[in-house]
């Protein structure tokens, strides 16, 4: 899929460096005349999104850290310096707390995107994988980051979390007690959830890097989920792509910026602006918004261990997805149950989100019960027996059949 | 000396499969070497985030018991958690009591779980054994406790008997040092 690799830069410094090292020929194969399908619509331009919401994160990550201080007593109240006193330090906190919130929504996006559109098979299983690995690297930063305030929801936050761990049998408490350097969380806790909170974007940057070689290796999925069969099928990445990922960023970065200016505590809860007290736990406590489907799973289950088992399985399960599903045909467009059932799966997840953010009591409890075992039937059961049972559409013969004039009736046109 | 090279070099190629050759041996015991260097250098990476010497040292607490009225609940703290300490009335202690074992989740008398002749005294780990969470005194359907987060209730022995949580809230070890302190730790 990439493009040609004969580029040859004019000027002579970059010539130079080009014999050297040739990065330009590099940028200029993966990000210029990389061939993507013609076909790929604006499901597709949240990988880009993606990428510059990471880069926001790291940036104002970055600064922040220069007016944190990462102690149990003076936590806190270095947030609070942060919003009064520091130049713009509102604005550095909001777009790094709202970003973390526009990160998960564009990735669920780019998640569903792939369930839709069978990005996960052959041969993009190890494309997928390394997605889902992010996502849980994604997922263990968010968590870590909102402990840092040390408000009450972030030091409750910590405590549940970590005490998901006391679930594995006979050393699980070592390993909790291991994870918190003491009895409970405090001190050393925020102190090493502060360095890893550090260090887990920069490892992210790791695998989306792999990530990207392993897409442009396969080359993008399209919308018919049909391969690429000639140049006929293809653009350059640069102009046609690069556009349009950058219109569907500006749009996203509205948005964004709404919430930052705006509404900027919509996503956040109040409880977490009292300073963490160890000796009292909220009346009603919630994860932000994005754990909310998988927070819901937990507490659907009875037993300490299942639930906890239960919970890191519905992630896990995303891993072996290119396994589960056994139909050949890639894109729901052309699978009329597939199609169904995504959309059911797309209404279950939402309503284990509303469910999490319910307290665990009576219909709750039972609705939350119902749709953990419809999110595991789903992939467990639904997704192998389509394959089977289902009788796809027929697929269109290639990528720019259904959009561009064939070859001799174009003919035949210029003729008349 | 080139000659004697690729000999050896065939050799083992026509080792493979029958044979273990020396040069195999010394394969494998050097990647040992270096396999069990590599672990036990991460050793002290890994054991570093245990609890420090500092946090082991402040692990036992003394309280003074006469200020609590019957029927009240105090919270202490202790290695950084809270320790309810229960002035129990005959009701609560009778209530505790009267449960059949074979309704308990984790049976346990309520006996076990004071000193004896100080039955009014219940000393419990604050900390609901499912995820963590502060449960709530003189609350839910056993008046004991109850934890906001998932919704576990205690009766007035600190024993689990709805909800997630696995098992009874944890009873420290503690000792009277006179009839009205106890030293925790």
């Amino acid at each position: 899929m990439s493009g040609d690799s004969d580029f040859q830069p004019k000027n002579p410094v970059l010539k130079w460096i080009e014999r050297r090292l040739p990065i330009l020929s590099f940028v200029n194969s993966s990000f210029v005349s990389y061939l993507v399908p013609r076909n790929l619509n604006y499901w597709w331009t949240f990988g880009g999104i993606l990428t510059v919401m990471l880069a926001v994160q790291i940036v104002t990550g970055i600064v922040l850290v220069m007016h944190y201080t990462p102690t149990s007593a003076e936590a806190f109240n270095s947030v609070e310096h942060i919003m009064r006193d520091v130049n713009y330090g509102w604005l550095l906190r909001y777009i790094h707390a709202n970003g973390a919130s526009m990160f998960f929504l564009a990735v669920y996006i780019h998640i569903f995107r792939g369930l839709y559109y069978g990005s996960y098979k052959e041969p993009r299983e190890i494309l997928w994988i390394l997605g889902v690995i992010i996502f849980v690297l994604m997922m263990a930063a968010a968590f870590m980051g909102y402990v840092l305030p040390w408000g009450q929801m972030s030091f409750w936050a910590a405590t549940v979390i970590t005490n998901l761990f006391t679930a594995i049998p006979l050393v699980g408490k070592a390993i909790t007690q291991w994870l918190w350097g003491g009895y409970a969380v405090d001190q050393p806790t925020l102190q090493r959830f502060f360095a890893l909170h550090y260090l887990l974007p920069f490892m992210i940057v790791g695998v989306v890097v792999l990530h990207i070689w392993a897409l442009h290796h396969v080359g993008q999925g399209n919308p018919t989920g049909i391969d690429v069969k000639s140049d006929r099928d293809t653009i350059p990445f640069t102009p046609y792509a690069t556009v349009k990922d950058n219109f569907a960023l500006i749009c996203f970065l509205i948005v964004f910026a709404w919430f930052v200016f705006y509404i900027p505590n919509y996503m956040g809860h109040p409880d977490n602006y009292i300073p963490a007290n160890p000796l009292q736990t909220p009346p009603h406590i919630v994860p932000e918004w994005y754990f909310l489907p998988f927070y819901a799973i937990l507490r659907a289950i009875p037993n300490k261990l299942m639930g906890v088992v239960a919970l890191f399985g519905s992630i896990g399960v995303l891993a072996f997805l290119p396994w589960l599903d056994t139909s050949k045909v890639r894109s729901a467009r052309f699978r009329p149950l597939y199609k169904q059932f995504f959309w059911v799966l797309v209404v279950v997840c939402i309503g284990l989100g509303y469910l999490g953010s319910k307290p665990a009591e009576g219909a709750y409890v039972i609705i939350a019960r119902i749709l953990t075992a419809y999110y595991f039937l789903h992939f467990l059961v639904i997704l192998p027996a389509l394959g089977y049972l289902e009788t796809p559409r027929p697929l269109p013969t290639s990528i720019s059949e259904p959009v561009l004039p064939r070859k001799s009736a174009a003919a035949v046109g210029r003729k008349g | 000396m080139v000659r004697r090279a690729r000999e050896l070099v065939v050799a083992t190629s026509k080792a493979v499969g029958t044979e273990p050759t020396r040069r195999d041996f010394l394969y494998i015991a050097t990647a040992t070497v270096g396999a069990v260097g590599a672990a036990s250098a991460t050793w002290p990476l890994i054991s570093q985030m245990n609890p420090d010497a500092s946090v082991l040292a402040l692990s036992s607490a003394e309280v003074d018991l006469t200020p609590i009225a019957e029927g009240q609940i105090i919270t202490i703290k202790w290695r950084g958690k809270p320790v309810f300490i229960s002035h129990r009335t005959k009701k609560e202690i009778d209530d505790a009591r009267a449960v059949k074992m074979d309704d308990l989740k984790d049976p346990q008398t309520d006996e076990a779980r004071v000193k004896k002749g100080k039955d009014q005294w219940l000393v419990l780990v604050g900390i609901c054994t499912h995820l963590g969470c502060v449960p709530l005194g003189h609350e839910g359907q056993y008046n004991g406790w109850f934890c906001p987060c998932h919704g576990s209730v205690y009766d007035t022995s600190g024993r689990i008997r709805q909800g997630p949580a696995p098992t009874n809230l944890e009873v420290p070890p503690y000792e009277f040092a006179s009839d009205t302190s106890i030293k925790i730790g």
